[in-house]
């Protein structure tokens, strides 16, 4: 086993940094993504709440591996008009393919996230800031984003988690990260125990490792507030 | 409705497998979910460390990395072992079993989290009100604790259901017939991916919508006898 890890980790480590690369990018790109599409979904407008609703629905509601296998399987089907546009040389990447679907998906389950926490900002805080004449893109991004954000962290870091383990789908499309070079060392040297559990320990350093991180920057978001009043109520890395 | 050249029977074929998986790995992870939620909140030290040790490690390695852990990992695991005692042995696991049983360890130990929040969340005080009753442990538990805790823990459930059924599809990788399988192979032979994929999502999303409506008339069956906007 040890010997295993000596000769191997090299490799397994280089898979680990595809792995934070598309789970950092993907989570980044997905956030400008949930901006707009939750504000979409709380607007007056019947055409940007049917359509950022009807995208939500279609992204939550279907496996992210058939999402995957959507872009980079199917995107083939239209290959004639995708090369009459120039696009056909990005969608047979699968980098492009692995990174464009993971946005897409993290984008959906964190316009909810922080849909949900813009609801949640207390009507108090919103009145008084247009009694004191805020405008509304004022108001959006002085009073209801800062609270917003401190109110939706907890539930979005869970995402983040969900995300980083989300990434391990991106090896059925060939990409070479962690859970990649797992099999394909697994597959060559018919070592599969240690292959895989080696990516399972990877894994849980990189999500425990984060979790450490988030908890960090939950408490300095928090800081202005009352020490808190109890322990941290249960909660799952479910969404 | 895009021409599926006779391909349409396979997606249903497959769409039952996953319902059968899904379900099957729904009552497990029910069951072995509420031992381990026990097992957390009454156990002794030493069996709630373990619990804690299974929960924490399941959450956070990917569904993908488990089932390819079980699926190859395990019988060369074994072999290897047997082997190093002399006995040689070849051991091979099918995928629906490989399948179920991953699905089941890990919802399990989602399963069991929304079982300990909700037990936590019915009040003490009912559980000695019935005793002083006169109920015994059992029957406290079975009339009074679990229809509560079931109106806490529902809405935790139908999400665990909800992820459970999306996470059957990564049982294609080892070649199980549902879903995504008959849809890749169905996708290969008409040369027409996007149509089956998107058929295959399809299917998914009518499953959630069918989820979704079950949930609201199982959360409205739990907490009849409770006045609207109590919970």
């Amino acid at each position: 086993m040890l010997s295993f890890v000596v000769e191997h980790l090299p490799r397994f480590l280089q898979g680990a940094l595809l792995t934070v690369q598309l789970a950092a990018y993907s989570c980044l790109m997905g956030l400008c993504i949930a901006v707009p599409v939750a504000l979409a979904r709380l607007s007056t407008n019947r055409m940007f709440r049917g359509l950022s609703t009807g995208y939500v629905f279609f992204f939550r509601g279907t496996p992210l591996l058939a999402q995957i296998f959507l872009i980079y399987y199917g995107s083939g089907q239209f290959r004639h008009a995708l090369d009459a546009v120039g696009l056909w040389s990005l969608f047979r990447d699968p980098w492009f393919c692995a990174l464009f679907t993971l946005t897409l998906n993290t984008g959906a389950y964190s316009s909810e996230i922080l849909r949900g926490a813009i609801q949640a900002v207390p009507k108090g805080e919103i009145e008084a800031a247009r009694s004191l004449g805020l405008k509304p893109l004022m108001r959006l991004r002085h009073v209801i984003m800062p609270r917003a954000i401190r109110i939706g962290w907890p539930a979005y870091t869970n995402e983040v988690v969900y995300q980083i383990q989300a990434t391990s789908l991106v090896s059925i499309i060939t990409i070479m990260d962690i859970t990649g070079v797992a099999r394909a060392i697994g597959a060559r040297h018919f070592t599969f125990y240690e292959a895989f559990g080696l990516a399972a320990i990877l894994y849980l350093i990189l999500v425990y490792g984060f979790i450490f991180m988030a908890r960090r920057v939950e408490r300095r978001l928090n800081l202005h507030l009352q020490p808190s009043t109890g322990p941290r109520s249960a909660q799952g890395l479910i969404r | 409705m895009p021409d599926l050249q006779g391909y349409g029977s396979l997606l249903i074929d497959g769409l039952m497998m996953t319902l059968g998986v899904a379900i099957a790995s729904m009552i497990g992870a029910l069951i072995l979910g509420l031992a381990a939620a026990a097992g957390k909140l009454f156990a002794t030290r030493p069996l709630r460390i373990l619990i804690d040790a299974y929960t924490t490690i399941v959450r956070g390695v990917p569904e993908l990395v488990l089932l390819l852990l079980i699926y190859y990992g395990l019988p060369t695991l074994v072999q290897d072992t047997l082997g190093g005692m002399g006995h040689d042995v070849t051991l091979t696991i099918n995928p629906f079993a490989a399948g179920i049983g991953t699905l089941t360890l890990i919802y399990a130990a989602f399963a069991c989290e929304v079982y300990r929040a909700a037990y936590l969340a019915v009040p003490p005080g009912q559980r000695e009100a019935a005793l002083a009753l006169g109920l015994s442990s059992l029957i406290t538990f079975r009339k009074v604790e679990l229809p509560q805790m079931m109106r806490y823990a529902l809405p935790g459930l139908g999400n665990v259901w909800m992820v459970l059924v999306k996470a059957t599809a990564l049982i294609s990788i080892i070649q199980l017939p549902e879903l995504m399988r008959n849809a890749d192979i169905a996708a290969r032979s008409t040369q027409q991916p996007f149509t089956f994929f998107f058929m295959a999502c399809l299917l998914y999303l009518g499953i959630t919508l069918v989820s979704m409506w079950g949930q609201g008339r199982l959360e409205t069956w739990a907490s009849r006898g409770t006045t609207a906007g109590a919970l």
